[in-house]
């Protein structure tokens, strides 16, 4: 009997419930780069004609960096609330893929922890969690907090600077800031295609959406535009698949 | 704090909340169908491609003509970048370099 509690506590210790600590160790690699990107956001956000207030918000609230680029040339293009809540909708819409692939590893939690798990889920998150579960079969509730708390501080942090430093910016494209927003999606474009080494289909996916999307914005209006080139190119994607 | 400004930062803050958090309260009790893992799949290249499409051919709305089009000159070394060094942020910077060493160039 002894011996059996013995063994059940050495398991425990083996299986090791990460800390919140080590979350947070955990996360200090991707905070430069989103230190930088949180910044410029901030500073584009500001350019647009935010307030301070606003941006805090945005960045609390929102909480994801390509839309709250989009958000923000959206604004400054004067673009209607639907249309920028609608596309903000699609460019994050990836995040259902993130959360479900997440899902195997939290299913000691209730729905609600769950939630709260994957209110502050983003790209960076995912990445260093994906890689914690390769080396176990659950993912602390502890460390995941750990990690997500400190991405979320370091970006509100960033964004809030970065507004601050575009106050005293008078003429942003003489610096070339308004060339952030496209680099941006130029950068997350190739680095999605690079993880999944499926050029073909993936080329011939996003060449689709460039053609749909200026046609149809040159038609119907901008507004429209990225979301029916999103609807018709993920079909066209599908399709190929499975005629292949 | 403007109305409109606020709508908008709360009606983007839920349509986010909702992919991030659903499948995690969810899908311990059931699995998307294949067809649907597979649409997913081609969303963030297809709306990533379709936003830099906006932005690099059209300017207010309008086709930008291509012999004065500067960002679309600057996205090609952008892209050379991007693939070569797979860093979001290096691409962002090396972008408004290029960006901002054109502009000086050509205007």
């Amino acid at each position: 009997m002894r011996e059996q509690n013995i063994r059940l506590k050495a398991e425990a210790v083996i299986e090791g419930e990460e800390t919140f600590l080590a979350g947070v160790k955990d996360c200090i690699p991707t905070l430069l780069g989103y230190l930088s990107i949180g910044f410029a956001a901030g500073v584009v956000e500001k350019t647009a004609g935010l307030s301070i207030t606003e941006i805090a918000l945005l960045s609390i609230c929102l909480y994801a960096g390509s839309a709250q680029f989009i958000a923000a040339g959206m604004m400054a293009a004067n673009g209607s609330a639907s249309a920028i809540i609608i596309t903000i909708f699609f460019v994050n819409l990836r995040h259902i893929l993130l959360s479900a692939a997440l899902s195997p590893y939290f299913r000691h939690l209730t729905p609600v922890r769950n939630m709260l798990i994957g209110s502050l889920l983003t790209d960076e998150t995912f990445g260093v969690a994906i890689n914690e579960a390769a080396k176990r079969k659950r993912i602390s509730e502890k460390w995941m907090h750990g990690l997500n708390i400190t991405a979320y501080a370091n970006w509100i942090i960033a964004n809030i600077a970065g507004a601050y430093l575009g106050q005293w910016i008078a003429d942003p494209e003489k610096f070339g800031l308004d060339f952030a927003l496209p680099a941006m999606f130029i950068g997350l474009l190739v680095l999605s295609m690079v993880s999944r080494k499926q050029w073909r289909l993936d080329i011939v996916v996003g060449i689709s959406a460039v053609v749909l999307a200026v046609g149809v914005s040159l038609v119907l209006g901008g507004n429209i535009g990225v979301i029916a080139a999103t609807l018709i190119a993920s079909t066209i994607g599908m399709v190929i698949e499975r005629w292949k | 704090m403007r109305w409109d400004v606020l709508i908008i930062i709360l009606g983007s803050a839920l349509v986010t909340f909702l992919p991030r958090v659903v499948p995690l309260m969810l899908l311990s009790r059931m699995t998307l169908p294949e067809w649907g893992v597979r649409w997913l799949s081609h969303v963030p290249i297809s709306v990533m491609a379709a936003l830099v499409g906006q932005e690099l051919f059209l300017s207010d709305g309008k086709w930008a003509p291509l012999s004065s089009n500067v960002e679309l000159l600057a996205a090609i070394p952008t892209f050379l970048v991007a693939i070569k060094t797979r860093s979001l942020l290096g691409t962002v910077v090396v972008g408004i370099v290029i960006i901002m060493l054109l502009r000086y160039w050509i205007a």
